[in-house]
């Protein structure tokens, strides 16, 4: 038992699980940027805007997290010299959340188009039966609806995007969780189940209160039809 | 766009406008594509050298396609797995015996909660080192990883697919004199596997994309032989692409037959799962939002 609890105090866990909470938290903010402008170019009745959108995300979604991150590590800061400022390990850093940024956009977008698909067609022709312009019917009667009805898809993306932070480690992030396990597995052998269930409880503790927070979320603004 | 909530059917002066804004979007798309390929060729990045090793023989025929036959292969153990797991997992948590579906339960939310990534790295070790399997260690700690986290996925989209069945179903099998487990077994379970086929479908997607984490333990899967063909060339970039675009070609064609599937599923009446269903994991509509590394969690949308 002594021998398993050592390893809390040769290594930082905590901090490693505090490494991908930080990259999930600014990947996240900047998915949900480019996922908003994405998902209104998609929804636009604007031919070339939802072209932009809609091959955006067929690309990024069909093509592996790792190819992304790697992408930018080796060939646009490698290959092309392109540097996101701050040290060496900060900038792989923010490399690192650009790729996860880049990513997860197309899910967010996807999720957020399927918030808009669950307000019934009934709703828009009303507002207009009522006398709303365009502005005001999406601001008072569609968005708001739309918004709920993205809750769970969209706390979906941020669960895999928590997940896949630990990806980063393909870009060079070597302070987040699956490398630091990966070094603490090479050098504790005989250890490598507790070692490996330690990491794993920390993402279930991490991701399960995300999971919880958005289904209640969910059934409290809940639209009743 | 006639059928957008958003918009109504444009008159003459709205068609107009979006005419005018449509063409101002595309020259901004083809500015941007000139900006872009105007800076990597300014870094002598679009040179034919960088580029013809992808067009000889020898480069597809020694490096990239043997990548992409382990790709491949480590994808399809894992589908299989999966799908054994999955079938598993999935009756185990339908069980009436609360034991069984206890544990069933937290096997599944516990392998839907861990990293797939964190799985490999431990796997990788275990087996080579634990286990002490010499021969493809990488390769079988990829399979592992990817069938205990889509298998669970795969479990939980079985489950939601046989509560979102009418309930007259099974209430048909035990008035035939079936026990419960047959009815499961003969009746739902069937129903609910062609339901679920476009987001299992999906699900392989994910499966093909997340073998891909394999470059980190030097599993040599295409990734990994194209970064290490190309590093010596300095067109690591280059090989990126061409890797990138081989694996969306591949799961673009996997989204594709998905969507073929759910629309053959939804004109024909058999196994349909209640309308709801169909619009969270089932139909098109939730195809498209299958989650990245699939988090799919069907039964909380209801």
């Amino acid at each position: 038992m002594d021998n398993y609890l050592s390893i809390f105090t040769e290594y930082d866990i905590p901090g490693a699980l505090w490494v991908n909470i930080q990259l999930t938290f600014f990947a996240a903010i900047g998915a949900l940027i480019l996922g908003t402008i994405l998902a209104m170019m998609r929804i636009s009745p604007v031919a070339s805007f939802a072209a932009i959108g809609t091959s955006y995300v067929n690309i990024i979604r069909n093509t592996p997290l790792t190819i992304i991150i790697l992408f930018g590590v080796l060939a646009l800061n490698g290959q092309l010299g392109l540097n996101l400022g701050g040290g060496f390990q900060e900038n792989f850093f923010r490399l690192a959340i650009m790729g996860l940024a880049i990513y997860h956009a197309a899910f967010v977008c996807e999720a957020i188009r399927s918030g808009v698909n669950t307000v019934p067609l009934g709703q828009a022709e009303a507002a207009r039966a009522i006398g709303l312009a365009f502005m005001p019917a999406a601001r008072m009667i569609i968005l708001p609806q739309a918004f709920r009805g993205a809750i769970v898809p969209l706390g979906n993306v941020l669960i895999a995007l928590i997940k896949n932070s630990t990806v980063a480690a393909v870009g060079s992030v070597s302070i987040e969780a699956s490398s630091v396990m990966k070094d603490m597995l090479d050098v504790r052998a005989d250890i490598v189940i507790p070692i490996f269930l330690t990491f794993a409880a920390g993402f279930v503790i991490i991701v399960i209160p995300v999971g919880l927070l958005t289904t209640w979320l969910s059934k409290k603004l809940a639209v009743s039809r | 766009m006639s059928s957008s909530v958003l918009f109504d059917t444009p008159g003459p002066r709205a068609r107009r406008n979006v005419l005018i804004i449509n063409v101002i979007g595309a020259l901004v798309i083809v500015g941007l594509l000139w900006w872009i390929i105007a800076g990597l060729a300014a870094k002598g990045q679009m040179e034919a050298s960088q580029w013809d090793d992808f067009i000889q023989a020898d480069t597809w025929t020694d490096y990239l396609l043997p990548g992409l036959a382990n790709t491949l292969k480590a994808a399809a153990l894992a589908i299989v797995g999966s799908i054994v797991f999955g079938l598993i997992f999935g009756i185990g948590r339908l069980s009436t015996n609360p034991l069984i579906n206890v544990v069933c339960s937290v096997v599944v939310e516990f392998f839907r909660a861990v990293p797939v990534l964190l799985m490999i790295v431990f796997f990788n070790i275990f087996i080579a080192r634990t286990l002490e399997v010499s021969s493809n260690s990488a390769m079988w700690a990829v399979v592992a990883a990817l069938v205990f986290y889509n298998g669970s996925v795969v479990a939980e989209l079985i489950r939601s697919g046989v509560h979102n069945l009418p309930k007259g179903q099974r209430e048909a099998g035990i008035a035939i004199g079936l026990t419960r487990g047959q009815s499961l077994r003969l009746v739902e379970i069937p129903q609910a596997l062609v339901a679920m086929l476009p987001a299992l479908i999906g699900q392989f997607v994910v499966i093909l994309k997340d073998s891909a984490l394999g470059y980190i333990i030097s599993f040599n899967e295409l990734l990994f032989y194209g970064r290490t063909y190309s590093s010596p060339n300095g067109n690591v970039l280059q090989a990126l692409i061409v890797v990138a675009a081989v694996f969306i070609i591949i799961n673009f064609t996997l989204s594709k037959l998905a969507t073929v599937v759910s629309r053959r599923l939804s004109s024909r009446g058999v196994g349909k799962t209640r309308e709801g269903a169909a619009a969270v994991v089932g139909g098109p509509a939730g195809l498209e939002a299958v989650e990245p590394g699939g988090t799919a969690q069907p039964d909380k949308d209801e």
